[in-house]
């Protein structure tokens, strides 16, 4: 073998971080075992080992248990139980993997909750014969919480439902309920058996039924979330280099965007400027780095920088406040108690805390809403947060360095809550902005978001205003600020002059595009709903936009379908010769040939298509 | 250009490195010469450069390593410009401990837990860096980077403190301690090919090349100086081996290898059928071994 080419090959590949969770007794640490000894990943000797545990404490009768491959811990190994994470790693030929095998037990929920923070994909298992379980639907819900968008559903122990493809599609049915109801963007459902081994690295005989690919093919083939070197620049000073009077670095791992010497940063919260003097990257002088570097940056002129702060982009810097809405999973025995102070550590900053409310707290089972005074183990909630200082943040759902945090009890020491900033609740006023003018980044920064102008257009019926509604929604939760401009709300007002003549089409439009790069211009992610009928009326709107901003939704709904469903009866009407001018009946549309969206409202529910749309908008 | 999975796994151990100098009194780094720690060094100097390391190196010392280990272990101060503390328990030292007239077990506790208890307590750290993986034994593969010890140094695996994210929690009363693990992602692989990549100095006994050995129990034990008791008809032969893991020299197993350059080790890495502690000989001991001994204070 040539070692020159393996290492530039091996140097390549890309790091798949996944976790496999589910109930207690769904098979999670057989599956891992399984991939782990079919994938030729483990030596001889801890291949006799395991026949010698398995021997001695094996579930599995005379066969191997590879569960004690994964259940390091002697106290694991006596109750035949998973306590807390175990790491594996292994590679095949296109990636490198490191997999984290999480406890079901509810008890162990915060360990569970470690080890998914860090990963990219959730392998879900499910016991074919139970179907979704209470651990399957918690474990969902903090899968969703961390950000985790890409889901496995493993539906295991198919060999002991006969390989029944009705047994298969119905729980696939429940979860992909589940998952629309969390927000999870991705779901591959996967029928396979981990002690036997169907579809885990081979395509199973058993299930002819199923066209997808085995779980290890999905794992090595599903696209991987790029670091966001595109993002402006954020970076939380971790340490001051001072080696002698004539230098003063900054350290810190790069947490989204790229720097180069000579640009100009801002150190919040105090939002002193200065630009990049040098930049180095362990011994080595660099002119640029990027996300996920441990970088050491110097200043050309010494301001006040010291652990704790940000270093962001001047031109984008990101929000500081000192009031935020955020979800908590509490993590320890004793309760939380708003009011009570706590140590919140977030990147490099560690601050003092208290809960000043419990919105509510979450039933992981139901979602459904309650009220709480107090907050247990295990348990979930949105409360508000109130810091002794400000410090610069982002949402978690922009950015997971700058929107996480852990709560730290200051007598016991203990990590009592993990949790994600959604918004800030309001300003800090103490702000003082340098010589900063007031324009759209400006704007936009202050809402910590990127302005978009997000155009649905379809037939009339097609479901627009319904996705449109949908998507609103979710960005509003997620902290962001929005504007739905509506085709009939608009022509209530702003419009009530114009008709449907051609010419009132193209009016319309011109006059929507307008207000539209208005509110874009103001910082905000509009959502325009319009039949836009006309591609030239399209591409006028578009074309008062600056590249990236406009994205083209097109809700492909055959008319057979809007004629169909008629929600207000103007198709029934249009037929009748009572409504002259209807698009699709007597007046053309014509179908987008670029658009940047493409929804079939015929394959997929309306949530469906909303979480598509939203992850698209924040990409 | 994207990251490669060596620039994340560099990024992320500096990233831990720099947390341990900013967030701990008294830290200090275990430096046991082996190609773990020739890294953990590597990275120490690059976390903190242009500044010299702030993080002083410990040798718990046993006086049973191998003379190729003491050789590099002599040269790293003047190298890497950072200080390296030595510490041999003098209990164990005035008793004369070895693994031939104590056994392994017995020695191991005196000689490496108890002495690194002694330099710990000695030097008053609260924070204590090492070269461990996650990759290597079960145990390991479900401790924390940052893992929390009693003030009786006790590792309580049932009771970890979550670890989300890379949000490490390095709060600790007076007395308490925590261990600290930058290597936790790294695998035996990618610490080759950091050592290829990096051109980073490590023992020579890590490659192959003729060395006097005995066999003993199936296992060959190089006849590093004149301290090795040789059973009556017991005469050391050439072979040419070579080391994957290095420990004490009598407890440290060999195996037979032609692979005498970086090149040549990492290509015979991934055709091994054997994993690297497997010629740890004190692993064996017990049934969950590595466990015991970690609760009892061992790295």
């Amino acid at each position: 073998m040539d070692i020159a080419e393996y290492l530039a090959r091996h140097e390549r590949k890309p790091l798949l971080r996944f976790i496999t969770c589910g109930s207690v007794d769904d098979g999670k640490s057989t599956l891992i075992g399984r991939l782990l000894y079919e994938s030729k990943q483990l030596y001889d000797d801890q291949l006799a080992r395991l026949e010698r545990d398995s021997a001695r404490h094996g579930t599995q009768g005379e066969a191997i248990d590879y569960a004690l491959l994964l259940d390091g811990l002697a106290a694991e190994r006596e109750q035949g139980i998973t306590i807390d994470v175990a790491y594996r790693f292994f590679g095949t030929d296109r990636r490198q993997f490191i997999v984290a095998d999480c406890p079901g037990h509810e008890q162990y929920t915060r360990n569970m909750a470690t080890g998914a923070s860090t990963a990219d994909v959730a392998v879900v298992l499910v016991d074919a014969r139970k179907g979704l379980l209470t651990q399957t639907r918690r474990h969902s819900y903090i899968v969703a919480l961390l950000g985790i968008r890409e889901v496995v559903l493993a539906v295991n122990k198919m060999d002991l439902v006969g390989y029944d493809q009705a047994r298969f599609d119905a729980i696939v049915a429940d979860y992909r309920e589940l998952a629309a109801t969390l927000g999870i963007a991705r779901v591959q459902a996967i029928p396979l058996s981990g002690l036997i081994g169907d579809n885990v690295i081979t395509r199973s005989t058993a299930t002819p039924w199923y066209a997808g690919p085995p779980l290890l093919e999905h794992l090595e083939t599903l696209p991987l979330q790029e670091d966001d070197a595109a993002a402006p620049l954020r970076m939380p000073v971790q340490w001051v280099c001072r080696p002698h009077a004539d230098f003063r670095g900054y350290a810190g791992l790069i947490a989204s965007g790229r720097v180069q010497i000579g640009d100009e940063l801002v150190s919040l919260p105090s939002g002193r400027h200065a630009r990049v003097a040098s930049i180095a990257v362990g011994d080595t002088q660099r002119e640029s780095a990027q996300a996920g570097e441990s970088a050491l940056i110097a200043l050309v002129h010494e301001i006040d920088v010291s652990r704790g702060d940000v270093l962001a982009s001047a031109a984008a810097p990101c929000a500081i406040a000192d009031q935020f809405a955020v979800q908590l999973l509490w993590l320890d025995d004793a309760p939380l108690m708003p009011g009570r102070r706590y140590l919140l550590q977030a990147a490099a900053r560690t601050v003092t805390a208290q809960v000043t409310a419990i919105k509510h707290k979450v039933d992981v089972n139901t979602q459904e809403h309650l009220a709480a005074t107090r907050l247990l183990l295990n348990e979930v909630a949105v409360c508000n947060l109130s810091l002794d200082q400000d410090i610069a943040f982002a949402p978690y759902a922009e950015n997971r360095a700058l929107g996480a945090f852990i709560l730290i009890d200051r007598s016991s020491n203990a990590t009592v809550a993990m949790g994600r900033i959604e918004f800030a609740l309001r300003r800090a006023s103490n702000v003082h902005w340098q010589a900063l003018d007031v324009g759209k980044q400006a704007r936009a920064a202050i809402k910590g978001q990127v302005p978009r102008c997000l155009w649905f257009t379809g037939l009339s019926g097609s479901g627009k205003s319904t996705i449109a509604n949908l998507v609103e929604k979710r960005l509003l939760a997620t902290g962001h600020h929005t504007y739905l401009l509506d085709g009939d709300n608009v022509r209530h007002g702003l419009n009530r002059d114009l008709g449907f003549s051609a010419e009132d089409r193209v009016e319309n439009i011109r006059r929507v595009a307008e207000v539209a790069r208005l509110m874009v211009d103001a910082g905000l992610i509009v959502i325009v709903s319009f039949i836009s009928p006309f591609r030239d009326e399209r591409r006028m709107a578009r074309e008062r936009f600056a590249d990236g901003e406009f994205i083209e939704v097109f809700v492909d709904t055959p008319l057979e379908v809007c004629e169909q469903r008629d929600v207000k009866g103007l198709y029934a009407k249009a037929r009748a010769g009572l409504i002259p001018n209807f698009t699709g009946i007597d007046s053309p549309y014509e179908r987008p040939e670029h658009a940047e969206l493409v929804l079939d409202t015929t394959a997929a529910s309306p949530d469906q298509l909303a979480i598509g749309v939203v992850e698209a908008v924040l990409r | 250009m994207p990251l490669t999975h060596l620039d994340r796994l560099e990024a992320e151990s500096l990233h831990i490195l720099r947390e341990v100098a900013a967030e701990f009194a008294r830290p200090v780094m275990l430096y046991s010469i082996g190609k773990d720690s020739s890294v953990l060094l590597h990275l120490l100097r690059k976390a903190f450069h242009p500044a010299p390391p702030p993080i002083p190196l410990l040798h718990v010392d046993t006086g049973w390593k191998f003379r190729d280990m003491y050789a590099l272990r002599d040269s790293v101060p003047a190298r890497y410009g950072v200080e390296l503390r030595v510490h041999i328990n003098p209990d164990g030292l005035r008793d004369g401990v070895g693994p031939f007239t104590h056994g392994s077990a017995e020695h191991t506790r005196i000689m490496k837990t108890e002495g690194l208890k002694q330099a710990l307590e000695g030097g008053g750290f609260d924070a204590a860096i090492g070269g461990a993986r996650r990759d290597e034994e079960a145990s390991r593969a479900k401790e924390r980077v940052f893992s929390f010890r009693s003030s009786a140094h006790r590792w309580d695996p049932k009771r970890q403190r979550p670890e989300p994210w890379n949000l490490y929690n390095t709060r600790i009363a007076p007395g308490e301690s925590v261990r600290v693990f930058p290597l936790s992602n790294w695998t035996e692989l990618d610490i080759w090919l950091y050592i290829l990549r990096e051109r980073i100095p490590v023992v020579p006994l890590y490659f192959a090349a003729e060395r006097p050995v005995v066999e003993r129990d199936g296992t060959l034990i190089l006849v590093d100086d004149d301290r090795l008791p040789l059973h009556p008809r017991e005469t050391p032969q050439l072979r040419r081996i070579r080391f994957r893991t290095l420990g004490c020299y009598p407890l440290s197993g060999a195996i037979e290898s032609a692979a005498d350059s970086l090149e040549a080790v990492i290509a015979e890495m991934l055709v091994a059928r054997q994993s690297e502690r497997q010629g740890r000989l004190i692993d064996g001991d017990a049934g969950a071994s590595m466990e015991q001994k970690k609760q009892e204070g061992y790295f």
